[in-house]
């Protein structure tokens, strides 16, 4: 990431000085006029006021810029619904008036999110044959014939003996991490690495310790001195070492340095865990994620992760690795025992998903679409970084992500680009560092090249209005644009 | 002479041989003597020594050979441990939906292992209701709610389910399993205080783990152990007085572990009492008690207000999947923000939300499937009950029927061997039961047991041949 002008730390720390400022005024003054009689006497307060501060004084002046729903699948157009409010931002109500929007927020990389000629038509069939739910866990009655074909499928297509797979991204995350380790072992863990990573780390009981963002260099320092200083205080050896790390970095949009890592690990006897939520579908020549865009031998990952919430379209996760490492889990791992089994008709929609993606529909649907959100991402990227914006992460990544800085510019970006129709996600604090506010863009397959020139225009107007473009802006953009 | 005289003596000669050549020394109007030379000399000492570095052992940083060989050294243990037997347990597969009955390696079985309690599985307005979804908005959300993955069906399910349990809000999670271990954390952080029933499901376990909060528990749904333990934070308090923190009572209406029903009324007294909140998972009693099938409060006459958050998994009665939290706007506003698996994680797909809200509805027109599940247990527990070497667990209106051996064989794992030995059989008799798994990571350590699921759409005639199979199969079994 290029250095911070000193001009933005400025600005962004004055606003959020400001805004901190007023919140604390607007707090003291209404604990002198108001009572909040919400907490019944003798309790603590269910939320602290410093615990939601940022909520009362930051977050509810922008909020309509998150959570906005919609009322169509989420692909290349959504529907967005109208909010309004009459208390300051405090309360939206939705307005029924539907706003046809350019959607570049889902993370929909290979168009599977609406409802499609192939996909569609099966996961139907095995709602009749299935229903929605199985009402049960996956040892109990929940494992169907679809379940165990969707396993086999996912463990051909990413290239490991075998797979298991749940029924949330999330809590494969944080039910697999403490079925792997615990007690006496070591995660260590990229340092923006995802939530769920977090709650299965801190989950486990095994001591976690991070290393710079997708820095090998740094992993192998800590490494180095993890093992030359074994457990703390007792100073036993660790009894393992996982090293966590994800394919695609959904804030960052850079991909992971896998090739590297993966010889530091192997070098240090470490395992290595690899989160590929955002890759599996969208990167690689075939789709197989980052192992496959890398080069890395899938045999060299201990421990394959990934969603079916992205490039398929569904919703689960899996994990994929040795026959005897998905007994293991199937027998430990309590998002396979406890949890109720991935919905039939979601299951489906990966199979067919999958099938579509292998060339298996016999179509060349598949292996055009990889093409599509590749070519996509690459001009999407190119013309963004023309334009003189700060654009983050790397080629191939259907994750750019740009630098708004200013805090102000968050619900600026985020509203002007919805008044011409654009969705776009924005963040701030605290999903990103304090002075690192930033949009997000994910490409999709299903956008056509004008829906990308539309969306470039719209960002490089509000760009303009919002005084995103950073860099100089290169000659050769304007060009392009009046083709 | 004493010492302290010696001292005396040798300060004050100290002093006048100091005070001698500054004599009617005066700086700055400041008449300087011995003993202020003294003064300032004994400061300057004391600075000198607080300055010094306090005792270390020598430490040499290890070198890059010797941090290289600890590095060659180490011996990593394996991922996992060597596979073992039990391990390798291959779950039935069905080949149709999981109803009543269902297929299982081209048999027909009757299925007692769903916990479709109303037996909405299959349901025709349902399945309807999931394809006009699926024809609107394809299968997944494909982003979180915060990023464009919130759809209608969400909100609307949300309203659907606070105007049914008449709580003000309702906040939606993609996973039964992640609510619990996302609501408890957003609420309760290190310093609060959570007492909660030893029994409950491994969801809840790890929500108080990763809440960090100091957790005390209870015997399992034992009003008095509760009790004990109040008493004690409440003589605690007495003896110490501390800043208020936030405590919370956890316990399940039907327990998953154990089929036993929480004399919640009586926690509910308890937790005003001692001024505690209580967090209630509903998940195997909501659609199944009380007058509008609310849930274990409404059976027991409890105004929903009392219940500070309630959570339930839709993978039950609803058969759908997901999961809820649902109290107060300020409850359900604060996870909006803090609910890790409601942040980070894909909403749930729009079709499972359509047919969430079909099921909601269906339990608010049709109060028949839950006089009908009623019936059902009690048939089946009647016909249980008369079975040499088994013994009924669970509470008698809960649709989790156990079944337990009535003379352990003194260990876990010989009466798992038992119980596995009759469930499988009883498949090759065409009846599909479960054996209650447990997980080493799960704390609970209730004893094992055959599991029921009774459901409102099971046939009498196939509940009987259930139990008449059961006591055959267990009678050669345990006199074998
Ligand atoms: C890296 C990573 N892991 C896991 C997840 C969780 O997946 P899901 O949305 O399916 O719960 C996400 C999704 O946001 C992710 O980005």
């Amino acid at each position: 990431m290029a250095t911070v002008p000193y001009f933005v730390v400025l600005t962004t720390y004055f606003s959020y000085g400001l805004l901190f400022v007023i919140g604390h005024l607007r707090d003291f003054f209404r604990s002198l006029f108001y009572k909040d009689r919400s907490t019944a006497e003798g309790y603590a307060p269910l939320c602290r006021d410093f615990e939601d501060f940022y909520t009362r004084r930051l977050y509810h002046r922008i909020q309509d810029c998150f959570n906005r729903p919609i009322a169509s699948a989420p692909d290349a157009w959504i529907e967005v619904i109208g909010r309004v409010s009459r208390d300051n931002n405090q309360t939206l109500y939705r307005t029924y008036q539907n706003q046809r929007c350019l959607n570049l927020s889902s993370y929909n990389y290979l168009g599977f999110a609406a409802s499609d000629e192939y996909c569609t038509p099966r996961v139907m069939e095995s709602l009749e044959t299935f229903s929605p739910s199985t009402c049960s866990t996956r040892i109990d009655c929940g494992t169907t014939v679809i379940h165990q074909e969707l396993e086999e499928m996912v463990a051909r297509f990413v290239g490991k003996p075998a797979a298991m797979v749940y029924g949330m991204g999330f809590a494969t995350n944080s039910t697999t991490l403490p079925a792997l380790i615990g007690k006496g072992g070591l995660i260590i863990s990229d340092s923006l690495n995802h939530s769920s990573i977090v709650a299965g780390a801190r989950g486990s009981g095994a001591k976690v310790q991070v290393f710079q963002h997708n820095t090998p260099s740094h992993l192998e320092q800590v490494l180095r001195e993890a093992i030359a200083e074994g457990q703390p205080r007792t100073r036993r050896p660790w009894k393992k070492i996982i090293v966590v790390v994800e394919g695609i970095y959904s804030m960052e949009g850079e991909l992971c340095r896998l090739s590297e890592i993966v010889s530091v690990t192997q070098k240090y006897k470490a395992y290595i865990y690899l989160d590929e939520a955002h890759s599996i579908g969208a990167i690689g020549k075939t789709g197989r994620g980052v192992c496959e865009h890398d080069g890395v031998d899938p045999a060299k990952i201990d421990v394959m992760m990934g969603t079916f919430t992205k490039s398929f379209g569904s919703c689960g996760g899996y994990i994929a690795g040795s026959k005897e490492l998905i007994t293991y889990l199937k027998h430990v791992s309590p998002g396979h025992i406890y949890a109720t089994s991935m919905s039939p008709p979601a299951v489906q929609q990966v199979i067919s998903a999958l099938k579509v993606i292998l060339g298996e529909d016999g179509s060349d649907r598949g292996a055009r679409k990889l093409a599509q959100v590749r070519e996509n991402s690459n001009y999407f990227r190119q013309e963004l970084r023309r334009m003189g914006c700060e654009v983050l992460g790397d080629e191939n990544s259907p994750v750019m992500p740009f630098m708004l800085y200013n805090p102000a510019k968050i619900p600026a970006f985020s509203r002007e680009c919805l008044k011409r129709n654009v969705a776009v996600v924005t963040v701030g604090f605290p999903a990103t560092p304090l002075l690192l506010a930033r949009a997000r863009v994910c490409i999709s397959a299903s956008h056509t090249k004008e829906d990308l020139d539309l969306g470039l225009e719209v960002i490089s107007e509000v760009s303009d209005m919002a005084h995103l473009k950073y860099f100089p802006q290169m000659e050769s953009f304007s060009k392009v644009k009046s083709v | 002479m004493t010492m302290g005289g010696m001292v005396q003596n040798l300060t004050e000669s100290l002093a006048t041989m100091l005070d001698a050549p500054l004599a009617d020394a005066v700086v700055f109007g400041f008449h300087i003597d011995g003993h202020f030379l003294l003064e300032t000399l004994l400061v300057v000492a004391i600075a000198f020594l607080l300055l010094q570095k306090s005792y270390q052992p020598q430490k040499r940083p290890l070198t890059e050979q010797e941090v290289d060989q600890l590095c060659e050294e180490w011996v990593p243990e394996p991922l996992h441990p060597p596979i073992t037997k039990e391990m390798e347990y291959n779950p039935p597969v069905l080949e149709s939906a999981a109803g009543p009955r269902t297929v299982v390696n081209g048999k027909s079985v009757i299925n007692l292992s769903s916990t479709n309690y109303l037996g909405l599985i299959g349901n025709s307005k349902i399945k309807e209701a999931c394809n006009a979804a699926l024809e609107k908005y394809g299968v997944g959300s494909c982003g979180p709610r915060g990023f464009y993955g919130t759809i209608d069906v969400h909100l609307d399910l949300e309203a659907k389910i606070a105007q049914f349990l008449g709580t003000p809000d309702t906040i939606l999670y993609s996973y039964g399993l992640a609510t619990a271990s996302s609501a408890i954390p957003a609420f309760c952080k290190r310093g609060d205080l959570i007492i909660a029933d030893e029994g409950v499901s491994w969801g809840i376990q790890n929500g108080l783990l990763l809440s960090r909060s100091t957790i005390k528990y209870f015997k399992h749904n034992d009003i008095s152990s509760l009790e004990k333990r109040l008493e004690e934070v409440f003589q605690e308090d007495q003896r110490k007085r501390k800043a208020l923190n936030r405590r919370f009572i956890v316990v399940e209406a039907i327990y998953q572990n154990s089929g036993l029903m929480a004399p919640l009324d009586e926690i509910v007294r308890l937790k005003e009492k001692y001024r505690f909140r209580i967090f209630v998972d509903e998940s195997n009693s909501i659609g199944i008690f009380g007058k509008n099938g609310r849930g274990l409060f409404e059976h027991l006459n409890i105004p929903v207000e009392k219940i500070d958050i309630i959570i339930a998994a839709m993978g039950n009665a609803l058969a759908s999947v997901g999961g809820f939290c649902s109290g107060s706007s300020k409850v359900v506003d604060h996870q909006r923000l803090s609910g890790a698996g409601y942040c980070f994680s894909a909403s749930l797909p729009p079709f499972l939300a359509s047919a969430s809200i079909a099921a909601v509805e269906i339990i608010q027109q049709d109060r028949e499937r839950q006089k009908m599940l009623q019936e059902n247990v009690a048939f089946l527990r009647r016909n249980l009950s008369e079975i040499p070497g088994l013994t009924l667990g669970s509470d008698p209106l809960s649709p989790l029927v156990y079944l337990y051996l009535a003379k352990s064989s003194g260990s876990f794992a010989g009466d798992n061997a038992i119980l596995q030995k009759i469930v499988d059989q009883m498949l090759e008799k065409s009846v599909l039961l479960t054996l209650k798994k447990r997980s080493v990571l799960d704390k609970c350590k209730l004893p094992t047991g055959i599991r029921i699921a009774v459901s409102a759409s099971h046939e009498k005639s196939d509940l009987l041949a259930v139990s008449l199979s059961l006591k055959e199969v267990v009678q050669s079994i345990l006199s074998s």
